[in-house]
């Protein structure tokens, strides 16, 4: 008895990993780093699988391994919850709704191109993406960096992202690096 | 057979594709357009207009439309998988050694030292949203950018909701 509800327990969380990545996937617009604000809210605030660090850990990891940083964020996150299981289920959830659209949109390309309102509505959505990570960034500051050289750190590496173009990767190492020499905490 | 030729491409691409969709266009273009010939840059073009009114990272896409191209439904599931399977593997790979090494304390800080480079990161992405692409274009772009951003902090609002009404009065007031 308790086995099996233990098998169904796993089977709803399984479903529910499923559910909720083929969410953040129907509405990863304007590439993968739109998805990072979608599964922190997702993940770590509705449902609680993850907390605001393990999430960052996650998103470090993604980015220093090749591919989309949406599926690979989604398999990290699987992982974290569900072990290899929830990393395959998350990542097909994750990966489903562009490849169900891609396929509709390459039968239907030339009607689908005039379609001026579908335009028109992604012209206001992507504006609004943009705002997401904004709004991300702000919580998770709050959550995870505790000390003022971390708030210094970030605000540097940002400049170096944005105005001096530094790969990810670099950024990566440079801050893992400046990791090393922290002094210890909890 | 194209079905291998199709994997093969895409486990290439999905294998050497850092740092999300910007790295990823040019390594598409060397792949599938200079070395095999699969795409014209006119379609290339096609792609990523495709790619931005289409849910999913360009890298998916991009899977997703040759293989469908070149070999129909089955050529695009098969691009599509193997444009995913290097990294998951590698995700759970690292993962697994991760949490051996995770006692030890220069990995640890290693690890916690990352954390302001990710809150960069997912900040630098608001940035390239903004300028790339579609982007924020005009002063209406600007003000829905700001209401939402208004009403992601005072509201507790499921963000998707406000990624649909943005939407939505883009279809308005670019009408």
């Amino acid at each position: 008895m308790a086995v099996r509800t233990l098998a169904k327990s796993k089977a709803s969380t399984l479903l529910s990993l499923f559910m909720v990545f083929l969410k953040i996937g129907a509405f990863t617009w304007g590439g993968g780093y739109g998805m990072l604000p979608l599964i922190k809210t997702e993940v770590v605030d509705k449902r609680k699988w993850i907390t605001s660090e393990a999430f960052l850990d996650g998103v470090a990891v993604a980015e220093s391994i090749p591919g989309a940083i949406a599926v690979n964020s989604a398999t990290f996150v699987g992982n974290k919850v569900m072990g290899t299981a929830g990393a395959l289920v998350a990542a097909l959830g994750a990966v489903l709704p562009s490849y169900v659209a891609l396929i509709l949109v390459s039968a239907f390309f030339l009607s689908f191109r005039e379609l001026a309102p579908v335009q028109n509505f992604f012209r206001g959505a992507v504006p609004a993406v943009a705002a997401l990570p904004v709004n991300a960034v702000i919580d998770l500051g709050k959550e995870a960096l505790k000390r003022y050289t971390e708030v210094i750190i970030a605000a540097a590496l940002l400049i170096l992202l944005i105005f001096f173009h530094i790969h990810p990767i670099l950024i990566i190492v440079i801050a893992g690096i400046l990791g090393l020499f922290a002094k210890g905490r909890k | 057979m194209i079905l291998i030729e199709l994997f093969y491409a895409f486990v290439r691409i999905g294998l050497f594709a850092f740092g999300g969709g910007d790295a990823t266009l040019p390594l598409i273009e060397k792949i599938i357009i200079n070395e095999l010939g699969w795409l014209s840059y006119g379609e290339f073009t096609q792609v990523v207009a495709i790619a931005q009114l289409t849910p999913g990272p360009i890298a998916i896409n991009a899977a997703t439309y040759v293989g469908y191209r070149l070999a129909g439904v089955l050529g695009a599931t098969i691009a599509t998988f193997a444009v995913c399977v290097p990294s998951i593997m590698l995700i759970i790979a690292v993962m697994r050694i991760l949490k051996r090494f995770q006692t030890n304390s220069g990995v640890d800080k290693f690890l916690k030292g990352l954390r302001p480079a990710v809150i960069a990161l997912i900040a630098a992405a608001a940035y390239s949203i903004a300028i790339t692409g579609q982007g924020i274009a005009d002063v209406k772009g600007i003000v829905i950018a700001l209401v939402s951003f208004a009403i992601l902090r005072t509201h507790k609002l499921d963000p998707v909701l406000v990624l649909l009404l943005a939407g939505i009065s883009g279809v308005v007031v670019y009408l």
